[in-house]
C-alpha cells in the first residue's frame, strides 16, 4: 500500500470513529438525558413517567415531615404556581431546609408522587442551580404576588 | 504595596509575552539569529514574573490582607494557614492566576532544557506559547484581577467554601493544572513544527518527554480529585460524570492518545498529520474544560462565580487559539510528507486502534458534556449523568482494554497473525477462567466483562516481559508494563465496587447496631467536637468484624464563616475494601441517621491510578536516560 492510500484509509477510520462516536452518543442521550421539570411544568404537561428526571424548586414552609423509620422524608417541591410531593430515603444534604431551594433526582410516580434518588440543595449562599435561578425567575413574573 | 508588586510583576509578565511573540515572528519572518537568541531568556524571566505574581497572592492570603479584595471574599482570619495558603487558588481569580502561572513556568521550563529541538522550531515554538499566555494575561488582568483592592480595608473574610476546607486543596489544583496547562507545551510544539514543517522523529522524540511529564501530573490529579470527592462529598461515590469531572477527564484521553500516536512517529516516522492534530485537540480539551469550569455556565464547587462577561471572554480565546491552530493545520500539512506505511496486524496497528477508540469515548464524553449547554441555549433544560456515559462509553472503554492487551505484544511493522494467537493465549485464558468463575456471583453485564478484562489485561500486561533479560530491559518497557497493569487494577476495582458494594440506611439510638457487609456496627454514643475554625457532633461508632474491632469518627461538621455544614465521613480501610460510614442527621427522637458503605476493593481505583502515573515517571526516566547516552556517545564520535 502506498503512504497516500494509508493516510486516506486512516482518515476515513478516524471519521468513521467520530460518525460512530455521535450515533452512539445521540442514541443514547434519547433514552438517558434527564430533563428538569418544576412543578408548574409538571401540571401544564403531564407527568413525564417512566424516565430519570430532575425536579426543582423550593421546599414548602412546613412541609417537611419525617416518616417512622427515621430515614424517609417526605416533603413538598413548590415553584409559587403549583406543588408536587416528593418521597426520599437517605441523608438530607445539610442545605436542605424549608423555604430553601432543592432539586432532586428521581422519577414521577403515576399517583402524583416524586420519588427521589438522591436531592441536591443549595452548596453555600452562593450557589443557586441555574436551571433554578431561571425558574424561579420566571415563576416570579407568572405569580409576582405569591406572598413570603 | 505587595498587592501593587503583584499586579505590577503581572503586567510586566503581559509585556515580556507580547515581546516573546514579536521576537519570535522577526526571528523567523525576517531569519534574524540575533533576534530568535534572545527569545529564550525572555521566555524564562516571563515564567519567573508570573510566579512572582502567584507567590506574592499567596503572601496576601497568608497574612490575611483584609484591603485586598479577593482575600476578604475568600479567606477569613481565623483559618488554618494551610487553607489560607492553598485558598489562594481556591476562587477564580487565584486559580486563574496558578493556570497562567504554570503556563509561564512552561514555557520558561521549555526555554532551558529543550536541546534536541532544531533553534527555529524551538523559537517558533515559544511563540506559539507566548500567544497564548498573552491571551490569558489580558483575561487576567482586564477581567479577572486577582489584586484589586477594596476600599476601605474589610475587619475580616468571608471565609472559604466549607467543602474546600480539606488538605486535597493544597495538592489537587496544582497536580491538576500542571497536567492540564502542561498540555500547553505539546500544542506549542506542534504550532512550531507547522511552523518550519518540521514534522519528523526528531521533533516526536522532543515532544514525548514534555507530553509524559503532563500526562503524569494529569492522571495525578484526577486521581487525587477522585478520592477528594469520594471522602469529602459523603456520597460514597469516586466519579460523578460531573461535567467538571469530564472537563479533566477529557484532556486526560485525548493526552493518552497523543502519547500512544507520538510513539509511532518517534519510532516507525507514521502517523505524523495525526500526532500534530491530537496534540492541538489535547490542549484545546484544556481550554474548552477551563471555559466550562471558569466561565460559570456550570454549577459545582469548582465554578466560583457567574459572571457572562468572563465566559465570553475564554470562549473568545478559545475560538482564536483553537480556529488559529486548525486553521494552520489545514493550511500546511499538505506540505507535510506523508509518513511510513505499516502492516494492520503490526504495533502500529494496535496504536491506530487504541487512538481511534480513544477518540470515540473523547466524542462521547464530550457530547455529553456541551449537550445539556447546547439544549440549554435553546431553551430546554436537561442533565446527562452517568447512565448515559455508562452506557455509551463503557463498552468502547472494555473494547479499548482488550486493544491494551493485545497491542504490546505486537511486533512493530509487520507481524504474523497466527504467532500472534499464541502469544495472547494466556491472557485470553486467564480472561475465560475470570468470566467463568465470575458466573457463579453475576455481578451484572458491565461488571463482570469488566472484571474478566481486567484478569485478562493483568497477564497481558506483564507479558512483554516474558523471556526477556530482566535487567537490560529498557526502563520504558518496565513504565508500559507498570501502567497498563495499573489500568488493570483500576479497572477491577471500578467494577468491583459497582458489582459488590453493599450499603446500608438506618436511623439507630446510641447502642443499636446495623449490619453492612461483613462488618457489624454499633453507634456507642454522639459527642460536640470542637475543631479550628468549625464545631462538630461526632458519632462514636465501633465496627465489629470477626473478633476484630474498630472505632469510628465521623461527623456532622459546622463552619461559621461561611455557614454551612458539611459530612466529614469516616473510613475504616481493610485489605479487601472499605466501610465507609456517614452521619446523617438526628430524627427528633434520640434516633440518628447512619449511611454505611461496605465497598470491596474500592481502594484498586486509586491505587491503579498511582502505578499508571508511575508508569509514567519510570518512561519518562527511561527516554531521558537514553536519550542523554545517546547525546554523549554523539558527542564522543
Amino acid at each position: 500500500m502506498k503512504a497516500k492510500h494509508q493516510r486516506l484509509t486512516l482518515a476515513l477510520l478516524a471519521l468513521g470513529a467520530v460518525v460512530v462516536a455521535g450515533l452512539l452518543a445521540l442514541s443514547a442521550l434519547k433514552d438517558q438525558a434527564s430533563f428538569f421539570y418544576a412543578p408548574s411544568d409538571v401540571k401544564r404537561d403531564g407527568l413525564p413517567l417512566g424516565r430519570a428526571v430532575r425536579l426543582g424548586g423550593m421546599v414548602a414552609d412546613g412541609s417537611v415531615k419525617r416518616a417512622a423509620d427515621g430515614v424517609t422524608v417526605h416533603f413538598t417541591v413548590t415553584d409559587g404556581a403549583a406543588t408536587t410531593p416528593v418521597v426520599f430515603a437517605g441523608i438530607v444534604p445539610n442545605l436542605f431546609r424549608e423555604k430553601s431551594g432543592v432539586v432532586a433526582e428521581g422519577q414521577f410516580q403515576a399517583d402524583g408522587r416524586f420519588v427521589a434518588s438522591n436531592l441536591l440543595a443549595k452548596h453555600d449562599e452562593k450557589y443557586m442551580p441555574p436551571e433554578m435561578a431561571g425558574k424561579m425567575h420566571e415563576t416570579k413574573t407568572l405569580a409576582p404576588d405569591r406572598g413570603s | 504595596m505587595i498587592a501593587e508588586a503583584g499586579l505590577a510583576a503581572l503586567w510586566l509578565a503581559g509585556a515580556l509575552a507580547a515581546l516573546q511573540l514579536a521576537m519570535a515572528v522577526i526571528g523567523i519572518a525576517r531569519g534574524r539569529d540575533d533576534v530568535a537568541a534572545a527569545v529564550r531568556p525572555v521566555a524564562i524571566v516571563q515564567g519567573v514574573l508570573a510566579a512572582l505574581a502567584m507567590a506574592l497572592l499567596i503572601n496576601l492570603f497568608l497574612n490575611s490582607d483584609m484591603s485586598v479584595k479577593l482575600v476578604v471574599e475568600n479567606s477569613h482570619s481565623a483559618k488554618p494557614w494551610l487553607y489560607k495558603f492553598a485558598g489562594a487558588w481556591g476562587n477564580h481569580e487565584g486559580s486563574m492566576l496558578l493556570w497562567v502561572t504554570i503556563l509561564g513556568l512552561a514555557g520558561g521550563a521549555v526555554a532551558i532544557f529543550e536541546r534536541s529541538l532544531p533553534e527555529r522550531t524551538l523559537v517558533a515554538t515559544l511563540g506559539a506559547q507566548a500567544t497564548i499566555a498573552l491571551g490569558f494575561y489580558a483575561f487576567l488582568l482586564f477581567s479577572s484581577n486577582p489584586f484589586a483592592r477594596l476600599t476601605p480595608a474589610a475587619p475580616d473574610g468571608l471565609g472559604l467554601n466549607p467543602l474546600l476546607q480539606d488538605p486535597g486543596l493544597a495538592f489537587h489544583p496544582p497536580t491538576l493544572y500542571t497536567g492540564y496547562v502542561g498540555l500547553s507545551v505539546a500544542f506549542s510544539f506542534a504550532v512550531g513544527a507547522l511552523v518550519t514543517r518540521d514534522v519528523g522523529p526528531g521533533f516526536a522524540k522532543a515532544m514525548r518527554p514534555w507530553v509524559l511529564i503532563a500526562w503524569i501530573f494529569l492522571t495525578l490529579g484526577i486521581t487525587a480529585g477522585s478520592y477528594w470527592a469520594y471522602y469529602e462529598l459523603g456520597w460514597g461515590g469516586w466519579w460523578f460524570w460531573d461535567p467538571v469531572e469530564n472537563a479533566s477527564l477529557m484532556p486526560w484521553l485525548a493526552a493518552t492518545a497523543l502519547l500512544h500516536s507520538v510513539t509511532v512517529l518517534a519510532t516507525r516516522d507514521g502517523l505524523r498529520a495525526w500526532t500534530i492534530m491530537l496534540a492541538v485537540v489535547a490542549f484545546s480539551m484544556s481550554m474548552i474544560g477551563t471555559f466550562l469550569v471558569r466561565s460559570g455556565i456550570l454549577t459545582s464547587v469548582h465554578a466560583f462565580a457567574v459572571d457572562p462577561e468572563r465566559g465570553a471572554f475564554i470562549l473568545a480565546l478559545l475560538a482564536i487559539y483553537i480556529g488559529g491552530a486548525l486553521a494552520l493545520f489545514a493550511a500546511r500539512i499538505g506540505t507535510v510528507r506523508a509518513g511510513t506505511t505499516f502492516d494492520p496486524v503490526s504495533r502500529e496497528g494496535g496504536l491506530v486502534a487504541n487512538n481511534l477508540l480513544l477518540s470515540v469515548i473523547l466524542g462521547i464524553v464530550l457530547i455529553g458534556t456541551l449537550y445539556p449547554i447546547v439544549a440549554a441555549s435553546f431553551g430546554v433544560q436537561l442533565s446527562v449523568g452517568p447512565p448515559f456515559f455508562n452506557k455509551a462509553a463503557g463498552p468502547i472503554a472494555l473494547a479499548l482494554v482488550a486493544v491494551m492487551a493485545v497491542g504490546p505484544l505486537l511486533r512493530w511493522r509487520r507481524d504474523e497473525a497466527r504467532a500472534v494467537v499464541g502469544r495472547v493465549a494466556l491472557p485470553i485464558a486467564a480472561t475465560v477462567v475470570a468470566a467463568v468463575a465470575l458466573l457463579f456471583v453475576w455481578p451484572g453485564v458491565l461488571p463482570w466483562a469488566g472484571l474478566s478484562l481486567a484478569a485478562g489485561l493483568a497477564v497481558a500486561s506483564v507479558a512483554p516481559l516474558w523471556k526477556r533479560n530482566l535487567r537490560r530491559t529498557p526502563m520504558f518497557t518496565y513504565g508500559m508494563v507498570l501502567a497498563h497493569l495499573g489500568i488493570a487494577v483500576s479497572l477491577a476495582g471500578m467494577a468491583s465496587d459497582s458489582a459488590f458494594t453493599r450499603e446500608t440506611l438506618v436511623a439507630v439510638r446510641a447502642g443499636e447496631a446495623a449490619r453492612v457487609g461483613p462488618y457489624s456496627v454499633t453507634l456507642d454514643g454522639i459527642s460536640p467536637v470542637i475543631g479550628e475554625n468549625w464545631s462538630a457532633l461526632e458519632a462514636q461508632l465501633t465496627a465489629t468484624r470477626g473478633d476484630d474491632s474498630t472505632r469510628l469518627h465521623p461527623q456532622l461538621r459546622f463552619f461559621a464563616n461561611p455557614p454551612t455544614s458539611t459530612n466529614e465521613s469516616a473510613i475504616l480501610t481493610a485489605l479487601d475494601g472499605q466501610l465507609y460510614t456517614v452521619l446523617g442527621q438526628p430524627d427528633g427522637q434520640g434516633r440518628w441517621q447512619l449511611r454505611l458503605w461496605w465497598k470491596p476493593f474500592v481502594t484498586l481505583i486509586w491505587f491503579g491510578g498511582v502505578l499508571i502515573a508511575l508508569g509514567g515517571a519510570l518512561s519518562l526516566v527511561g527516554r531521558l536516560r537514553r536519550e542523554r547516552r545517546s547525546a554523549v556517545r554523539a558527542a564522543w564520535a
